[in-house]
């Protein structure tokens, strides 16, 4: 008896919630994503303005996207999905998507149309790498270096191969503790043409000469494995120069005020956006959708930029780009995504890292420990 | 403590102290001749210097001019400090000045001998002071790593770095703002609430649950007592990793993960290994007649327990409550797989921190939280110390 009394009454309750929120949408979402300056930029563009004009819903955020794929798996074998909606770099997403722990979605349903017009398909482009890929920005893994130890008499470094150049440039290098980019970058300064790299790098000779090369400055290297590593050895003046993703750069040059500058050249261009997790109930997937049109719009992907220097995946944001909300300098030139910045450029090669990454990852691994 | 001289100081031979002496200089020369360019000039440089002073304090001034001679070696060695590395070299040097004009006569005046028995050999001396330099050396190894992060924590750079301003002393190097940070950020305000929130109550089933357990295993008809207690203790050996796998799992099945009371319970299960510990050492020195007693007298077991054992066995009680606070309060694991992110707590967020952006609000908050461990371990041991006295155990 009073069992049923609070089962009806909980069911008043749900009932009148959902007519609240007109549409049968949960009202907790639990958003993950990266943390630090990138998550405050999301926050700041999209997340903010959603919840002023759904005042109904509290947002969660959590700061996983790391082991977004191994939690997700976990989660998935327990039954009990607690994320509704995950950031995660496009190779994640492509996993993700292979093994069934995200949602394939219809990019006319789904997103939003450009503010020019055009179809999010169009809008969005090949950024669209994956069927449950729903991009955010673009960024790039460069070089910075401290201005400040730039050996007399020599130019400061410009060229990718300046990281190989111990000769000009003694001192210490802070690299990704992973082949994806390093490898490139060993292969393109050994005299390997940029558009034969991956066919080098396919073959077990092309794999040992880049190793190779990369051994000439392997005493010198410090291996960083969190994006915020390098920002921290620069300001140490531990290294002379070091790879990280291009924003932590901005960061540290325009926000921490560190003598450190960009080295665009051969910066290695990714992708990174939202996967919506399979098996949502229907209450929570509704609130979803309805957040992901508006976050992913073009004016709400062109704000994000002004918190963080990291290129919007919309074609049609791209002149929307304007000032750093806090700075007030002009964000175009720190694009990645800006002509002169991108003069020589690669993208992430998703299908050779695919094929490719178990293999190198074991030959690059037991070449760091010998 | 009263300074007993047991054996006679004089002054020592010059063959013995000068090699002893100028040992020490090179020793502290290494490092100033290494951070200035060339080792092997700070070791003969420290040598000579120091076995100079020597000679000129014990040979030539002597024991009436001590005070001055010392003062004199601290001025040289802050005017040095200053001449190397500024502000900051001033404060080494002056803290070298002091150790070497008290080393010098130390050494000289057999003054290492005074508080030991005369009989020891010399091999005996120097193994009492060696011992004595090996712990201290322990402790600093232990304890560095902590002392370190406390001045970073008043950096004024958003880095964790040494800056130049604040090695130099100048205030501008220093601020609060990641102290600032800390008590305004919501991130960081939601992390201690909830830390708050789920420490006390976890610290309250455990001590619970753990001190039934510790009575009921304390009495001998309990059959199976080593083999419960072992189950019991078990999330103490287990790796804190696999226990929390498990309860992921199990606790997703019965609906009790990313919930405030599945964290609660999975940081309680943490905790009660400690209370049992302690409270069954406490039990040791508890004298069963008295509940026998209590019954004899007309009180009822839940009565005798609260009337005449719970304030006897307190002491036990408290600091396995303590423990378990502190497990839970700094524990990053299990609630990393049995919390979602609405139950964030303080180890949480700060791993998010380090793993994320190193901040330097990691260095304020843990400045923090090692404050507030010192006053929880200072309140152990200070009921330690009362539980002995009412014991009778020491006259203190």
């Amino acid at each position: 008896m009073k069992f049923t009394k609070m089962l009806l009454a909980t069911t008043a309750l749900t009932a009148t919630a959902g007519v609240a929120s007109a549409q049968d949408m949960a009202d907790e979402m639990t958003l993950v994503s990266w943390g630090g300056a990138y998550q405050n930029s999301q926050q700041k563009a999209y997340v903010e303005p959603y919840l002023e004009n759904h005042p109904e819903v509290s947002v969660t955020w959590d700061e996983s996207s790391n082991e977004a794929v191994a939690k997700l798996r976990a989660m998935n074998e327990a039954g009990n999905i607690t994320w509704d909606l995950v950031d995660v770099v496009a190779s994640d997403a492509i996993r993700l998507c292979d093994e069934g722990l995200a949602m394939e979605y219809d990019p006319e349903d789904l997103l939003a149309e450009g503010d020019d017009g055009s179809s999010a398909e169009d809008d969005f482009g090949d950024m669209i790498v994956s069927d449950c890929f729903i991009p955010q920005i673009a960024y790039s893994t460069t070089f910075g270096y401290r201005t400040d130890m730039v050996p007399d008499g020599a130019d400061a470094p410009d060229d990718i191969c300046d990281v190989f150049d111990l000769e000009t440039y003694p001192g210490k290098r802070a690299l990704e503790k992973r082949p994806i980019n390093n490898m490139e970058w060993a292969l393109l300064c050994d005299g390997v043409a940029k558009d034969e790299i991956y066919d080098v790098l396919a073959t077990p000779e092309g794999q040992q000469q880049a190793l190779d090369k990369l051994d000439t400055i392997k005493d010198d290297v410090i291996w960083w494995s969190a994006g915020a590593d390098t920002p921290q050895l620069l300001a140490d003046g531990e290294v002379f120069m070091g790879s990280t993703y291009n924003g932590r750069l901005f960061s540290v040059i325009e926000e921490q005020d560190q003598p450190v500058a960009m080295m665009w050249d051969a910066q290695v261009f990714d992708l990174d956006g939202w996967i919506i997790p399979t098996g949502l109930p229907e209450d929570r997937l509704a609130r979803v959708k309805d957040f992901v049109k508006f976050a992913t719009d073009t004016q709400r992907l062109a704000d994000q930029a002004k918190y963080i220097s990291y290129g919007p995946a919309r074609k049609s944001s791209a002149p929307l780009v304007g000032e750093h909300a806090e700075l007030g300098i002009d964000m175009k030139p720190h694009m990645p995504t800006n002509p002169e910045n991108a003069t020589n450029t690669f993208v992430y090669n998703y299908e050779f890292w695919a094929d490719y990454r178990d293999d190198i990852d074991a030959k690059f691994q037991s070449w760091l420990a010998q | 403590m009263a300074e007993v001289i047991l054996t006679d100081t004089g002054k020592k031979p010059i063959s013995f102290w000068l090699p002893v002496v100028a040992a020490a200089g090179a020793f502290a020369g290494i490092f100033v001749g290494t951070a200035n360019g060339s080792t092997l000039a700070g070791v003969l440089g420290g040598a000579i210097l120091v076995g100079l002073l020597g000679f000129l304090a014990i040979e030539m001034l002597g024991r009436p001019m001590e005070k001055t001679v010392r003062w004199a070696i601290v001025a040289l060695f802050v005017v040095g400090g200053f001449l190397l590395g500024g502000i900051p070299g001033a404060v080494v040097g002056g803290l070298f000045g002091w150790f070497y004009g008290w080393f010098i006569y130390w050494i000289g005046y057999n003054r290492y001998r005074a508080k030991l028995v005369p009989y020891l050999t010399p091999g005996q001396v120097l193994w009492h002071y060696a011992f004595r330099v090996i712990c201290g050396a322990i402790f600093v190894f232990l304890i560095t790593p902590i002392l370190v992060v406390m001045p970073l924590s008043f950096n004024a750079e958003n880095f964790f770095t040494f800056t130049p301003e604040m090695l130099s002393f100048d205030p501008a190097g220093y601020s609060l703002r990641h102290y600032r940070d800390f008590f305004y950020s919501s991130d960081w305000q939601q992390a201690l609430w909830n830390s708050v929130s789920i420490a006390p109550v976890a610290t309250l089933l455990a001590v619970s649950f753990g001190t039934l357990a510790a009575i009921g295993l304390s009495s001998e008809h309990v059959p199976f007592r080593r083999a419960i207690m072992a189950v019991l203790i078990s999330p103490m050996i287990v790796p804190l990793i696999i226990s929390a796998a498990g309860m992921y799992f199990f606790y997703s099945r019965i609906g009790l993960q990313g919930t405030y009371v599945g964290v609660v319970l999975a940081h309680a299960a943490l905790g009660i290994p400690f209370v049992i510990i302690t409270v069954t050492a406490t039990l040791v020195g508890f004298d069963r007649s008295l509940t026998r007693a209590s019954a004899n007298l007309g009180a009822g077991p839940v009565r005798t327990f609260f009337k005449v054992q719970m304030p006897l066995i307190l002491p036990g009680v408290i600091s396995g409550g303590l423990f378990a606070f502190i497990t839970s309060f700094d524990e990053v694991v299990v609630v990393l797989f049995v919390g979602s992110a609405g139950q964030k707590t303080l180890p949480w967020q700060m791993f998010i921190g380090l793993r994320e952006q190193i901040s330097p609000t990691i260095l304020a908050v843990a400045t923090i939280l090692v404050a507030i461990s010192i006053c929880l371990l200072t309140t152990v041991e200070l009921l330690r110390r009362r539980s002995e006295r009412l014991r009778g155990m020491s006259p203190g």
